[in-house]
C-alpha cells in the first residue's frame, strides 16, 4: 500500500503502519520537510523525542524540530543559534537608538516652550541626526565569524 | 580544545560510547572528559553519528563554533522538548518588536516636542503618534529569508510564534541568554 505511506516512510522506505508516529507531521505532500529533520536529528531520535511528549504537543515539537533543522542545513557552524545572535544584537541596537532619543526628548523638555530660531535648528540638526542613524541602521549586521556569543 | 585521546583518560564521547579512544578521534578536541553532560545531551538530541557527519562537513576551524552551537541546541531542546530554542527566538522576537514600538513612539515624540505640539513639561499623549515607522523593512526581509516564511517555516514579522509559557531559563526583563551580557543563563 505504497500511496498511503507518510513522507517519513516513503523516505525510510518502510511499510506506513496506521499508528505511525510521524505519519501526523510529515504529511507526504511536504517530502522536503522529513529530509531536513532527517538528516539533522535522525529519524530514531525524532520519534523518541515525539514518544515522550503527550499528542497535543506534538505538532508544535515537529514544527521546531523542523524550524532548526532548517536553520543548521542553511548554516552548517550556527544553525538557528546565529539567529538567536542576531536577535540579542537586534535588542542591543534598538535599546541603545531608544536611550539616545529618550535622552533628545529630554533635552527638547527642558528647553522653552517658544525655542530662538537658532535653538530650532539645533533641533532641526538633532532630528537629521536621528534620520541619518535610522538610515545607517538600514545596512544588515554582519554575523561574527569568530567569538561565538 | 582539549585533546584527552593520547595519554589521558578517553573523551566524554568516547567514554559515553564506551570505545577505545583513539589518536585522531573526531569528538575529542570538542567535547572533554571534564564536560560529560555536554556529549550527553548533544548524543541524545542529535546522535554521535550525525554529530560526526555534521562536523565531517566542515572545515576545522569551524568545528569548534557548530559543537558549542550544537550543545546549546541540545541544551534547550533537553530543557524544553517541545520548542527548544525556538522559544527563546519567539520571546526574543517579541521583544525586537516591542522595543521596536517603543522606539517608534518616542521618534514620534522627539518630531512633536521639536514642532512644539506638546508643551514643555508635559508628558505626551499615549498612542498618539501619527509619524510613520522608520522601522528597517529590509530587517524584517532578512528575517523573513533566515526563518524560511515561505510556507515551510511558520513566524510571522508580525505575530511570532506563539508563546506557551514562561521559559526556565531565560531571564523575563531582558530574555538575554549570554552569560556574559544578561541575567538569563544556560
Amino acid at each position: 500500500m505504497n500511496s498511503g505511506r507518510c513522507a517519513a516512510c516513503k523516505y525510510l522506505r518502510r511499510r506506513c503502519a496506521e499508528d505511525c508516529i510521524l505519519s501526523p507531521y510529515f504529511p507526504s505532500n511536504n517530502p522536503q520537510r522529513f529530509v531536513s529533520v532527517h538528516r539533522i536529528y535522525g529519524a530514531g531520535n525524532v520519534t523518541k523525542l515525539l514518544q515522550q511528549l503527550p499528542t497535543h504537543l506534538r505538532a508544535e515539537a515537529a514544527d521546531s524540530l523542523h524550524f532548526e533543522a532548517q536553520c543548521r542545513v542553511e548554516d552548517p557552524v550556527y544553525g538557528c543559534v546565529g539567529l538567536i545572535s542576531l536577535l540579542q544584537q537586534q535588542i542591543h541596537d534598538v535599546e541603545s537608538q531608544l536611550a539616545k532619543t529618550q535622552a533628545e526628548i529630554a533635552v527638547l523638555k527642558s528647553q522653552p516652550q517658544h525655542p530662538h530660531p537658532q535653538a530650532v535648528s539645533e533641533v532641526d540638526n538633532l532630528l537629521q541626526q536621528q534620520l541619518d542613524n535610522v538610515v545607517a541602521d538600514l545596512s544588515f549586521p554582519n554575523q561574527t565569524s569568530s567569538g561565538f556569543m | 580544545m582539549a585533546s584527552s585521546s593520547s595519554y589521558n583518560s578517553p573523551c566524554a564521547a568516547c567514554k559515553l560510547l564506551r570505545r577505545k579512544c583513539m589518536p585522531g578521534c573526531v569528538f575529542a578536541p570538542y567535547f572533554p572528559p571534564e564536560e560529560p553532560q555536554k556529549f550527553v545531551n548533544v548524543h541524545k538530541i542529535f546522535g554521535a553519528s550525525n554529530v560526526t557527519k555534521l562536523l565531517n562537513d566542515l572545515l576545522p576551524h569551524q568545528r569548534e563554533d557548530a559543537v558549542n552551537s550544537l550543545a546549546y541546541e541540545a541544551e534547550a531542546r533537553v530543557r524544553d522538548p517541545v520548542y527548544g530554542c525556538v522559544g527563546a527566538i519567539s520571546f526574543l522576537q517579541r521583544q525586537v518588536q516591542r522595543l521596536q514600538k517603543e522606539l517608534d513612539a518616542a521618534n514620534a515624540d522627539l518630531i512633536r516636542y521639536a514642532c512644539n505640539e506638546i508643551p514643555t513639561g508635559m508628558p505626551a499623549a499615549a498612542g498618539s503618534s501619527s509619524v510613520q515607522s522608520l522601522t528597517p523593512r529590509n530587517r524584517s526581509a532578512e528575517f523573513n529569508r533566515r526563518i524560511g516564511n515561505d510556507g515551510g517555516g511558520f513566524y510571522q514579522p508580525t505575530g511570532a510564534f506563539p508563546l506557551p509559557y514562561s521559559f526556565p531559563w531565560t531571564d523575563n526583563s531582558s530574555g538575554d541568554m549570554n552569560d556574559g551580557g544578561g541575567e538569563g543563563s544556560m
